[in-house]
């Protein structure tokens, strides 16, 4: 447990004892600055924080159902990209332009306007068979805007399997499909796990996003608490609620590239 | 068809740009021959290895195995490439699967073998090169020399009619050596036809029907290694055998 900055049991003592100063001296300086009962009353408001967990953890589902449902197909959408990217040859030019557009078009764009712009734009086409939900055109312009910058982590992960393990593939007879699938991308992917998770860890935040077309998530939910109480404790909430989701992925990630460190290091180096 | 050579190369051409890599290659192998490849760094052993295995494209001239041409446009690469091994200096092996999915990974995808039969078809190699309680780790705990005998399984798992091999042993620690030359050498007594490109001379000497000196692109001077280690007619071939035997490598 090299983390704790020591060596076994003690290592964990100091770092508690150092801990817990710490805590006790931050709280005792905001506690005594002046217009902490003010900062206090406006946001760690007791009985507003009672009547917001009882509505906006019940919203907050929403935006996990969003992310989750989003994820999914980011996963899918980001590795087409990526592979039509690394199309070869001349025939497959127009394809590759396209994926190299469509990947300068949605990372340059910010994510708001995409939301508006589909969000708004597409239910106002009013063209029979076109979806007018909000919360489904949310989803949409999150996938398109979020697999542009993953389909980048994907490339990049393929970009940095050597060569020569094509050839070793294609050398055997497979197809290019096949190497690409075997051989290529399952170690492609397991480099790109951490910078995979961070750009979720993004897309759990502009979740929050889609209440910009009227669904009702947790961010919509608490402004409409803050408006009936004139207070600020149910944003908070929010706040929590989101970082609460982000932590696990956040030291998922740290594990992950820790593990991958140690990995390294064990194989005596690059190979 | 049984006269037609294993491997045939009729002035075969390559360039890398404005390098002009292989010059008119002509060069036949007869079933079961073992033929080596010597030559300068960058003489174009490797390119030569390659093309025969299209993993590079040929700018003239054409290639044959077993009295097939695999130069023609039309041909079916994937098809081609399951009917010739190629072993490289650098092993190759994929890190992400344990010995034996390496081996069997090509048998069930390419050629479509059932799982158990593709596993008996690589536990029995694996057995006969000595590497039977391997079969469940990851290259990344092998040993340089195991890894090799790895890459070598893994060709011939897929019964190919012809071998070709790219310095298998430059990358070796000078003790790891041996036990990947004796597997060659084992290929070689049971028949395999092989195209070896190799520093290794006196291993050369030793293994091969037929020595072949490569030099900047041209075959210059082939034949008997005894004779072409002994008495090599070409002044070109004679500076290169004296080179290495002036770095005590013969
Ligand atoms: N993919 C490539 N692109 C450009 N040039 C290449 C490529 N592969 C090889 N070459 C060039 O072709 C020439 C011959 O290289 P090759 O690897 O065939 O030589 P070699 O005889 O195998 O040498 P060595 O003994 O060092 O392995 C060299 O000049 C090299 O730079
Ligand atoms: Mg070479």
């Amino acid at each position: 447990m090299r983390g704790w900055g020591g060596s076994g049991g003690r290592g964990v003592l100091v770092a508690l004892g150092s801990t817990v100063v710490f805590a006790v001296v931050v709280v005792l300086a905001v506690s005594n600055a002046p217009g902490w009962p003010e900062v206090r009353r406006q946001f760690f408001n007791g009985e507003v924080l009672r009547e917001s967990l009882g509505v906006i953890p019940e919203a907050f589902l929403l935006n996990v159902r969003i992310f989750l449902i989003a994820e999914a197909l980011i996963l899918v959408l980001a590795l087409v990209i990526a592979l039509v990217r690394s199309l070869p040859g001349p025939v497959f030019f127009p394809l590759r332009a396209l994926a190299v557009a469509y990947a300068d078009f949605f990372r340059g764009v910010p994510t708001i306007l995409v939301i508006y712009l589909l969000g708004f734009g597409a239910p106002a086409l009013e063209i029979s068979g076109v979806p007018r939900d909000a919360l489904f055109w949310g989803v949409v312009a999150l996938v398109l805007v979020y697999s542009a910058y993953v389909s980048e982590v994907y490339r990049a992960g393929i970009d940095s399997v050597h060569p020569s393990q094509e050839a070793a593939a294609r050398s055997l007879g497979l197809t290019r499909g096949q190497a690409l699938r075997f051989v290529v991308l399952p170690q492609a992917v397991r480099r790109v796990v951490p910078p995979l998770l961070n750009d979720f860890i993004g897309l759990q935040k502009d979740t929050a996003l889609v209440a910009l077309l009227g669904p009702i998530e947790a961010f919509r939910q608490s402004q409409i608490e803050v408006a009936s109480s004139f207070n600020y404790t149910p944003y908070i909430v929010t706040a929590l609620l989101f970082v609460l989701l982000t932590v696990p992925l956040a030291r998922l990630t740290d594990w992950l590239v820790a593990r991958d460190r140690r990995r390294l290091l064990a194989a005596g180096g690059l190979r | 068809m049984s006269a037609a050579p294993a491997l045939a190369l009729e002035g075969v051409h390559k360039s890398f740009g404005r390098n002009e890599v292989l010059r008119g290659i002509d060069l036949a192998l007869a079933s079961h021959e073992v033929v080596c490849l010597i030559g300068a760094s960058g003489s174009g052993k490797s390119t030569l290895l390659r093309c025969v295995n299209l993993l590079e494209p040929i700018d003239a001239g054409r290639i044959a195995v077993g009295g097939t041409e695999i130069t023609e446009p039309r041909v079916d690469l994937n098809a081609v490439r399951r009917r010739i091994g190629i072993v490289f200096q650098a092993f190759n092996l994929f890190p992400h699967m344990s010995v034996l999915r390496n081996v069997t990974l090509a048998p069930t995808r390419a050629l479509g073998l059932s799982r158990a039969e593709a596993e008996g078809r690589a536990l029995e190699l694996l057995e006969r090169f000595g590497l039977a309680d391997k079969r469940d780790e990851y290259p990344d705990r092998l040993s340089g020399g195991q890894q090799q005998r790895v890459a070598i399984v893994r060709a011939l798992a897929m019964r190919p009619e012809l071998m070709l091999l790219d310095e298998v042993t430059s990358a070796l620690d000078p003790e790891l050596v041996a036990e990947v030359l004796n597997v060659v050498r084992e290929l070689a007594e049971s028949g395999m036809t092989m195209l070896i490109a190799t520093h290794e001379m006196s291993f050369a000497r030793d293994i091969a029907d037929r020595v072949c000196f490569l030099d900047a692109g041209l075959i210059l001077e082939q034949g008997d290694p005894e004779e072409i280690f002994t008495a090599p007619r070409e002044p070109r071939t004679q500076q290169f055998l004296q080179r290495i035997i002036d770095a005590g490598r013969l």
